[in-house]
């Protein structure tokens, strides 16, 4: 008795269990698929569990056209503008509801819906053919914790101990849990930070002009572009197997960013003094963090390809990559920050 | 030293046409004499190994859209100046 009682609480836990990821996805058929399948598997052993799942469907319809409502709603809120040249989208949203009366406008909102979900599907495959949208999605998973622990790690690497990343099961972990991981957050906004800041120092000095900000963005862009470049040509070349992607590589040349900002910022409150050394402090923050980071990476690559041949040509080539990054970190902030603070 | 992406893009096409418009008897079997000789197999090919690599696998690979970009340019740079 007592048995059958936990079992049916088991069964009712985990196929409430399943039945939420479902939800999660589009449409109330898979939904009505899956309590179908638990009334004919369930049916036999629990009387009420069956009354259960004939009450469910009527919830379920109206969950999924509430999913399909929000988007769109959601939509609506980009495509009709085009269409209609109408008011915000404060408007937008208040209109949308008088629009469900009219049969004619309910159409032609479904039609917009179908082109634009047709249209999101075509970009999403088009971009996944050139880079993997899951790869970046790892990159992007980050956390305040994370965000701060690496950028006291960034200006002050000199106590941090354990510099490995860590492993899942032969997965890297995500940054949320790991805080060696290199991440792409911090440099996206560190980039579009710091050509903001070079805009308010240009029109600090009087020498601000729109055109001035776009040449700076593009300035820094392409030397990012650059560097990660003569990287991977490097690595290529030197055929130094580490698992260093070309997400990876960005990220690193990324943090330098942090390290101008600082810089910056520096200059810009304590004038030519307070510009030196925070130079000099960030550059060597910066260079220990890039000869720890990629020490990790590149010199504890797979010992078996350097067993047999030169294994003493192997370790002096990556140590010369690596410091070569390093010593390039303080020469690109040198260059990138100087004429901004004079 | 202020770089626009304009010309970023054209370093690009500049650079991928130097690497296209080497002649192959000529220049390219004559530097990777030594190549065929030592390609062993779970050996690491030497760096000359890598560029001769390099240089032909993006000749393959660049050879038809070369002929569109550059087409391209020219006729942009013929109509705009």
């Amino acid at each position: 008795m007592r048995h059958a009682a936990s079992l049916r609480r088991l069964r009712r836990g985990e196929a409430a269990h399943r039945r939420r990821p479902a939800r999660g996805r589009r449409g109330g058929a898979a939904v009505r698929g899956l309590t179908s399948a638990n009334v004919t598997m369930d049916l036999p052993h629990h009387g009420y569990r069956a009354s259960k799942q004939r009450g469910r469907p009527a919830p379920m319809g109206g969950e999924s056209v509430l999913f399909d409502d929000t988007s769109t709603s959601a939509s609506q809120g980009y495509y009709t503008p085009g269409y209609n040249m109408a008011a915000p989208s404060n408007d937008m949203q208040a209109g949308v509801n008088n629009l469900f009366t009219d049969p004619m406008a309910n159409a032609a909102m479904m039609y917009g819906s179908s082109i634009a979900n047709q249209g999101k599907d075509m970009v999403n495959k088009e971009i996944s053919r050139f880079m993997s949208v899951n790869k970046l999605k790892y990159f992007f998973a980050v956390d305040t914790r994370y965000v701060l622990r690496k950028l006291m790690i960034l200006m002050f690497p000199y106590t941090h101990q354990d510099w490995e990343v860590r492993y899942h099961r032969d997965t890297p972990l995500t940054p949320r849990q790991d805080v060696n991981a290199p991440d792409l957050y911090i440099p996206t906004m560190a980039f579009i930070t710091y050509v903001l800041l070079a805009g308010m120092a240009l029109g600090i000095q009087k020498r601000f002009s729109p055109e001035v900000l776009g040449l700076c963005a593009s300035t820094a862009l392409v030397w990012i572009i650059i560097e990660v470049l003569v990287m991977l040509l490097s690595l290529y070349l030197l055929t130094v197997h580490s698992d260093l992607s070309t997400f990876d590589l960005i990220a690193y040349s990324g943090y330098k960013y942090v390290g101008m900002i600082f810089t910056m910022l520096c200059g810009l409150l304590f004038g030519s003094d307070g510009y030196f050394v925070a130079l000099a402090w960030s550059s060597c923050a910066l260079m220990f963090f890039i000869v720890r980071s990629l020490k990790m990476k590149i010199l504890t690559s797979l010992a078996s390809d350097s067993m047999a041949t030169g294994s003493s040509a192997k370790p002096q080539v990556r140590m010369y990559i690596t410091v070569a990054t390093a010593i390039f970190q303080p020469v690109i902030i040198y260059w990138l920050t100087s004429h901004l603070v004079r | 030293m202020a770089f626009t992406l304009y010309s970023l893009i054209q370093t690009a096409i500049l650079c991928t046409n130097a690497i296209a418009v080497l002649h192959e008897e000529r220049f390219l079997s004559k530097r990777s004499g030594l190549d065929q000789g030592v390609s062993g197999f779970g050996d690491d090919p030497g760096i000359k190994a890598q560029v001769l690599n390099l240089i032909r696998s993006v000749r393959t690979v660049m050879r038809v859209p070369l002929i569109i970009v550059n087409s391209a340019s020219i006729v942009l740079l013929l109509l705009f100046g």
